[in-house]
């Protein structure tokens, strides 16, 4: 295997922890692994990207100090042109998955896009990627090419513990002139409601199970016997059954309550990410085949509407 | 404001009934039981583009690759509002990779003169994530992906919000022509009137195969694609729950027996 390029992913003055998931998961394959980071005043990154890499390119120009895809996409090209890795890892992020598919159509390479695991047979990498919701694998062969682009599932594995010392080379901007196509403008945070529900004790987790709307009285019902804070997956948030600060997972909140309790949520990898800090985690689905039984300490595998009603009454008759 | 907006026709696998199993080929899923929907993040595409139109004039072209089923979304994207729409098929078509895909859209969408192209982020049967940003290269716009607002600064210009991890915004200033990918959420999605449906039933889908997207065959399918997923299988599953069996009453009594013990209610 040639070099392994990594997309160090960093943000509002952090490194991203993906990037070290992938140098991580790089440095399995065999083969040297080489870290790009493009950002600006960025030197302690590049140094906490060494403990994990062979070697560290780095830009440092005020261009990249907010994230723009057209901007890494034109410094990327001229890179990989120049540097001919054979293997480029970059986050399925909300920030990789806005670079890395035209990254491939410009550089015409064969791209695979929220890969959950990587092997190499031969000199060739072959990827594993979920489909249908995380029911099925896929086995995902490529076309022979120079350079294979790989989008890496976030989490797909743990970050190791470093420890190298990689080379750091800082070099001139590749880009030289100004990107005009788009401009970063601000972040905007995400509201915090009446509830942080990162507080929270206990969790009374509501998903797309629920149906409609006119179900959540019965949800709020069982949250107070519990002495729950309510909490949602995004099918639910979406439909505008619950505010978004109450949306647990990847795109909302990550949270660490006593009990969580899961009610309708199949589990998707996107929900389950925000629940890794629960010390209990209990689910209550229909579907035994749902992904969140492989995350919870018990489950009950019924009609919800049986369920919690039940719970409820039970409950409320132990408070007495 | 002319939009074209992208849809895709997939199983409804948010019903906990639908089992998703692999067919005898092992590269494909046994379809004979799915009952099937737009793609969620379509569906808000769809809407957006509409409300664009409602608020900016213009047309909406809505634009799909699939079989004649398919119809069905496309007619029910036409009865919301949209103009006119184009259904690409053909069978050397099949096995597409996400770049293919949109190479397919590409030739499509080039000669239609928008100010906009919207397709969902991502779809809920392969997850690519990636149609919506190759399509855009393909076509030579700019873009932006997980969009959870659009927003028409001024002629020319838009202001969207991405939505990173954490419910974070990235705010950003955008040209047109460009390609958006849409996130779910970001509107709510409205039912088609009834004299809508009924204008839609008389509206034309233009029709696509090989020869009419002008590509070489050899850059369609699975020949055309880089990148190819060969054999399906079933996930290893992890150490599952302690399932407490018994009828509602029995398992509700364990439960709240449980969590009573552990001082948690």
């Amino acid at each position: 295997m040639s070099d392994i390029f990594v997309l160090a992913e960093h943000r509002q003055g952090e490194l991203r922890e993906v990037t070290l998931e992938m140098l991580t998961m790089a440095g399995q394959l065999g083969g040297s692994v080489t870290a790009v980071l493009f950002g600006s005043g960025v030197d302690d990154f590049a140094g906490k990207c060494a403990s994990f890499a062979d070697k560290v390119i780095y830009v440092d120009d005020p261009m990249y100090e907010n994230y723009n895809s057209a901007a890494y996409q034109a410094a990327l090209v001229e890179l990989i042109k120049a540097e001919k890795p054979g293997l480029v890892l970059i986050g399925n992020t909300g920030q990789g998955v806005d670079l890395g598919p035209s990254l491939a159509v410009e550089l015409d390479l064969p791209y695979a896009s929220d890969v959950v695991s990587i092997s190499m047979e031969g000199d060739k990498p072959v990827a594993t990627r979920q489909y249908y919701g995380g029911k099925l694998n896929g086995r995902i062969e490529f076309k022979d090419a120079d350079t294979y682009i790989i989008a890496v599932r976030e989490a797909a594995m743990p970050a190791g513990e470093g420890g190298k010392s990689g080379e750091i080379v800082k070099t001139d901007n590749p880009v030289t002139s100004e990107i005009t196509v788009k401009r970063f403008l601000e972040y905007v945070e995400a509201a915090i409601g009446e509830v942080d529900i990162t507080q929270s004790t206990v969790l009374l987790a509501v998903g797309r199970g629920i149906r409609e709307d006119k179900n959540m009285p019965i949800m709020e019902e069982l949250a107070q016997a519990m002495g729950a804070d309510l909490a949602a997956s995004r099918a639910v948030v979406d439909a505008g059954w619950l505010p978004q600060d109450r949306q647990v997972g990847i795109s909302g909140k990550s949270v660490k309550p006593k009990l969580y309790v899961a009610v309708g949520i199949s589990g998707a990898f996107q929900h389950v990410t925000g629940i890794k800090g629960a010390d209990l985690v209990v689910a209550i689905n229909k579907d035994p085949d749902a992904p969140i039984f492989q995350y919870a300490d018990y489950g009950i595998v019924d009609d919800l509407f049986k369920v919690v009603p039940a719970l409820t009454d039970k409950l409320k008759e132990m408070k007495g | 404001m002319n939009v074209v907006v992208c849809v895709k026709q997939v199983p409804d696998t948010s019903d906990p009934d639908t089992e998703v199993h692999i067919d005898s080929s092992g590269r494909d899923v046994d379809r004979s039981k799915f009952s099937f929907v737009i793609n969620d993040a379509d569906n808000y595409a769809v809407e957006e583009a509409i409300l664009l139109k409602e608020k900016h004039g213009g047309e909406v072209t809505v634009v799909n690759i699939g079989p004649e089923t398919a119809n069905q979304v496309i007619r029910m994207a036409l009865a919301k509002g949209g103009d006119s729409a184009v259904r690409l098929e053909d069978e050397k078509f099949e096995f597409s990779d996400a770049i293919t895909t949109a190479r397919l859209l590409a030739a499509a969408v080039k000669d239609l003169g928008c100010d906009i192209v919207m397709t969902g982020c991502m779809a809920s049967d392969d997850g690519y994530t990636a149609v919506g940003v190759a399509l855009a290269q393909i076509l030579g716009l700019p873009h932006a992906a997980m969009v959870k607002s659009v927003e028409v600064v001024e002629e020319g210009k838009l202001k969207v919000g991405r939505e990173l991890e954490g419910g974070l915004m990235e705010m950003m200033e955008i040209q047109t022509p460009c390609v958006l990918t849409l996130q779910t959420g970001l509107n709510e999605p409205r039912y088609a009137s009834f004299k809508g449906i009924r204008a839609a039933s008389k509206k034309e889908i233009k029709l696509m195969d090989l020869a009419a997207t002008g590509l070489p065959e050899d850059q369609v399918g699975e020949t055309g694609s880089k990148s190819v997923m060969v054999q399906y299988s079933v996930p290893e599953v992890g150490e599952l729950a302690e399932i407490l069996e018994g009828d509602a009453s029995e398992t509700s009594v364990k439960l709240a027996g449980i969590l009573k013990e552990k001082g948690l209610v």
